[in-house]
């Protein structure tokens, strides 16, 4: 291909995604276009394509994120290609949404026309502002009986500032409007802009690992081209490699001689470590360099971190290469060895954020099948100590004794949750149970709230999200971002079961609530630990201090006293099945303690 | 084979907490059946199973006794047929006390029935309608009298605690009640709710208040205590006889030895392998149509599983597992297979070795579970 033909190609490009919250329909709609676009023809159709993990699927979230070539031919006559690049719709990957946002010239804002706009929303829709994003708003779920377009549009143009007058309406589910969104991505979305002949300039926007290609960067081609076998360069690793395929997502994977100016679509280059590639790194070439990387690069921290067990300790050398492979694919998650009196060998992991956590318990689960214990999530605490030393502490049994901390400091969220007027108070209240600060309330319309608080991240890795659910019948959305750290008043509480105590059950907790917390954890583990050979004392304790106790009573009576006539088998399994029970528990000391009591202080707040 | 197990899967009423293979007696081929255990004796013993030397046969169920004179008499005529019921040690039946009416009992007299066991369950009314029994508190000491006059001295009966709503003193007045009766024989099991049945499903509605571990524990110990007491010696877990009256047939299945399983849904050990018949009558009545017996599964034991079973099974006795007998069935001592788990029990203090056999100790019989886990492998 020559310059005028790239430069050609360029005018008809339209690189663009979907900001949208869960439930939304940002999937259904994504499928819509590319059945419109013949791209994916209905009968292989599999719902919500771009949604490939079976995770995603069942959660109906996206966790990595996609990319696929579209073309599609317009009223005009002329054929565009469309890049529809899928954004992650979760607080935990903010950073990712904004390279993925970044790699396009405009985004779909879907707003349910029933529910209009969430928190999650509107902190993407800045994401894309942010990155001067031409932003089409689309009204979907227009066929439901409670759609209220004209007041979602206000919503839009009072919250947002944006212009909603010409927003589409639309049902991706009933394929209503889906032809006037293209349309308008042809008319409004604007070309890429870059030069073919410049040094390349290629954006990550994400990876993932191939057991045969090795790693697949996701790339969008600000300037240059790229094809194969030309020698690349990572701008933030310094890492070279040569460039062994190109090409696009169709959403099939399909060569393509090179990439130009404009083009989304990946390259492989033998990597071995989705840490070489990291995302909103500048791949250039190495032999004509750009002198600058593009804008926007940093390195992601993870903020929750929690110990990872595997119930059987033989298992700990295949926890690791789950973890390894795991890495591969996610260079957010970070992970080092620890030991725990009472767990044995296992692992410390660092995660974008609860969610994050979540999804790659789940998957170790899942795909490597190792039964894990999780221990409660804990932050990242700022502990300074008598003698000046500051130290970072992420488990809350290596917490220095107390006479030895001057001050410990906690990372602090701006925490912003949109509800229904009608739920205010108990937004409020739950906030001000979670040693909130309140920040300020703006009303979205006349019935729609947007609440600020300054809340602690650790308040928030606990119970926070389901007590918000369940405070306001599900009608909360929520955001938060970091704002920093401050000073608290923190101590550890530990756990003593039998007298000992177990370090996998500590936990850092506000002193102001550290009793009826420990209260609490010691009536959670009482119900949670069945009862043992002989009694046991559950102790909650700061410091030398008991501050909480109750008691595991011993085992009254477990056996089969039961007339099953000659039935030996049944007996047998009856036995195999205990047996197999205790298998799932972990001996702590002379206590069998069960994988559930791990997270008690997580959902202390049930019952 | 020792023993031999013929099931009756028919009753006129379901018991709540009942998940035995049973059908109500009204509309089924009560008649054909007979006959097809009659049918299935037939074809073991062409395969080549001896009945000779047999000690023991029980009738159970369902209940045996929901059958009518006639068809009890017809049962045991093809029993006769098949065995020699003057050789055996032990022939018993299990019964329903409003069932067993002076007719039946002339039945299986002249049968030669000589045990019987009946499933009195509790002698509290409000109980016994609970669990969906239809005798009352009082059936039983006039069927016991019954029973005795026409000859019949080796009656059990069955009691279950650990009922919804029951309470210690209850079970302490059912007690009185049961020994009262000066039988040479008490079992007492505790209540297992199991699926697939009435109470499973109130328990999982939410209504069914059983009395909880701590309680049904201090009715076991109250059970223990009050036979031992009264001579009754606890030659099994759930089982209290005066000396002598053990219950051949039950210790058959405690001994780890062989016996056969007759009838729809009846478990039996043959020959070193372990089966079940086809639980659907129509299907167990089919199936022998070809000549075949009416196994629905089968599996041979291994060593390794018999040396198990001798364990959980043996622990059960009283009399414990005995070292020498053991040794000569596996050609392997005791210690040598399980002498780890077996100090870390007899540390624990459940377990103890005395006259040259390993028995539970009393801590033991209340965890007997978490001991017989213990050599599984």
């Amino acid at each position: 291909m020559n310059h005028d033909e790239r430069l050609a190609r360029q005018k008809n490009i339209r690189n663009f995604s979907i900001i949208a919250h869960i439930d939304h329909g940002k999937s259904t709609l994504a499928d819509r276009l590319l059945e419109k676009t013949e791209t994916v023809s209905s009968r292989e159709m599999k719902s919500q394509t771009l949604d490939s993990m079976d995770l995603e699927r069942e959660r109906g979230i996206t966790i990595k994120l996609n990319a696929v070539q579209l073309s599609y031919t317009a009223k005009n006559g002329e054929v565009y290609t469309f890049h529809l690049i899928d954004t992650p719709g979760h607080v935990d990957f903010t950073y990712e949404v904004s390279r993925s946002l970044a790699a396009c010239e405009g985004a779909l804002l879907v707003v349910d026309a029933a529910q209009g706009i969430e928190a999650q929303t509107l902190a993407n829709v800045y994401l894309a502002l942010d990155n001067d994003l031409e932003i089409l708003p689309i009204i979907n779920k227009i066929d439901l009986p409670a759609a209220d377009p004209d007041k979602v549009k206000k919503e839009i143009e009072d919250v947002i500032g944006l212009d909603a007058s010409e927003a589409v309406h639309a049902s991706a589910k009933a394929g209503i409007g889906i032809e006037e969104i293209l349309e308008q991505i042809v008319e409004k979305v604007p070309a890429p802009t870059g030069d073919p002949q410049a040094p390349l300039k290629a954006l990550i926007f994400d990876s993932h690992y191939d057991q045969y290609k090795g790693v697949i960067v996701n790339i969008r081609i600000v300037e240059g081209t790229v094809k194969p076998g030309d020698k690349i360069r990572m701008m933030a690793t310094g890492k070279e490699f040569e460039v062994i395929e190109t090409g696009v997502f169709t959403p099939n994977i399909s060569m393509r001689d090179e990439l130009s100016v404009g083009d989304v679509g990946f390259l492989s280059a033998a990597i071995k470590n989705v840490g070489d590639t990291r995302v909103g790194d500048t791949i250039t070439n190495a032999k004509n360099p750009a002198s600058e990387p593009l804008p926007g690069y940093r390195r992601l921290n993870p903020m929750v971190f929690c110990g990872l067990y595997p119930i059987d300790s033989s298992k700990y050398v295949d926890l690791r290469e789950a973890l390894e492979k795991l890495e591969l694919n996610d260079s957010a998650l970070e992970y080092e060895a620890e030991t725990s009196q009472a767990l044995g060998f296992g692992y410390r992991c660092g995660f974008l954020g609860l969610l994050h956590m979540e999804i790659i318990q789940e998957r170790i689960e899942r795909e490597f099948k190792i039964d894990l214990i999780t221990t409660a999530p804990s932050v990242i605490y700022n502990v300074v100590t008598t003698d000046g030393k500051e130290l970072k502490v992420d488990n809350p049994s290596m917490m220095p004794d107390a006479q030895k901390i001057d001050h410990v400091e906690e990372p602090y969220v701006k925490a912003s949750i949109m509800v229904p007027n009608e739920y205010v108070g108990s937004v409020m209240e739950l906030c001000q149970q979670k040693r909130g600060n309140f920040i300020t309330m703006d009303y979205l319309d006349a019935s729609r709230v947007n609440i600020i608080y300054e809340l602690p991240l650790a308040e928030i890795v606990y119970d926070f999200f389901d007590q918000l659910k369940s405070g306001t019948k599900g009608y909360a959305s929520f955001d938060y971002e970091l704002i920093g750290y401050k000073t608290s008043k923190l101590v550890k509480m530990d756990i003593l079961l039998n007298g000992e105590q177990v370090d996998a059950l500590s936990f850092i907790v506000h002193r102001d609530f550290s009793y009826e917390r420990g209260k609490a954890i010691v009536e959670k583990l009482r119900k949670l630990i069945p009862r043992q050979q002989f009694e046991v004392p559950v102790q909650a304790a700061i410091g030398q201090k008991i501050v909480a106790r109750s008691t595991i009573k011993s085992i009254g009576k477990n056996v089969l006293a039961k007339c099953y006539g000659g039935d030996i088998s049944r007996k047998r399994k009856l036995l195999e099945k205990q047996k197999e029970g205790k298998k799932r528990m972990k001996q702590v000391g002379s206590v069998e303690v069960p994988q559930e009591a791990f997270m008690a202080v997580l959902k202390m707040d049930e019952d | 084979m020792r023993g031999m197990y013929i099931h009756i899967p028919f009753c006129h009423q379901i018991c709540h907490y009942c998940d035995f293979n049973k059908v109500f007696f009204k509309n089924q081929p009560v008649d054909e059946y007979i006959e097809s255990i009659g049918n299935e004796l037939t074809i073991m013993a062409n395969e080549g199973h001896s009945f000779e030397g047999l000690e023991t046969v029980f009738l159970g169920g369902g209940t045996p006794t929901s059958l009518s004179e006639g068809q009890l008499d017809r049962l045991l005529e093809i029993i006769h047929q098949h065995v020699d019921v003057s050789a055996l040690r032990e022939f018993s039946t299990e019964a329903n006390p409003d069932e067993l009416t002076r007719g039946k009992l002339s039945v299986l007299k002249s049968g030669g029935v000589g045990r019987l066991s009946i499933g009195v369950q509790s002698f509290d009314e409000q109980l016994l309608k609970r669990i969906g029994r239809t005798h009352s508190a009082d059936t039983p000491a006039r069927v016991i009298q019954d029973a005795r006059e026409i000859g019949f001295e080796n009656i059990s009966i069955d009691l279950i605690y650990g009922l919804p709503e029951q309470t210690v003193q209850q079970w302490e007045e059912t007690l009185d009640k049961a020994l009262a009766l000066d039988l040479p024989h008490y079992s007492g099991y505790s209540l297992i709710v199991e699926p697939k049945t009435v109470f499973y499903n109130l328990m999982n509605k939410g209504k069914l208040p059983l009395p909880g571990e701590d309680i049904e524990a201090e009715m076991f110990s109250m059970l223990m205590d009050r036979m031992t007491k009264a001579g009754r010696r606890q030659y099994e877990i759930s089982n209290f006889a005066l000396p002598g009256n053990e219950s051949i047939h039950n210790l058959i299945y405690w001994d780890n030895d062989e016996y056969a399983g007759i009838g729809a849904g009846a478990h039996g050990y043959l020959k070193g392998r372990r089966y079940a018949n086809f639980g659907p009558l129509r299907k167990y009545m089919e199936s022998m149509d070809t000549g075949a017996r009416p196994v629905m599964e089968s599996n041979e034991v291994t060593i390794t599983e018999a040396m198990e079973e001798e364990m959980f099974l043996g622990l059960r006795k009283s009399e414990g597992v005995s070292l020498q007998s053991f040794k000569s069935k596996f050609g392997k001592s005791l210690t040598e297979e399980y002498g780890i788990v077996l100090a870390e029990l007899s540390g624990k203090g459940l377990v103890s070795e005395s006259e040259g056999s390993i028995k539970l100790t009393r801590k033991g019989i209340f965890r007997g579970n978490e001991v017989f886990q213990q050599f599984l492998k």
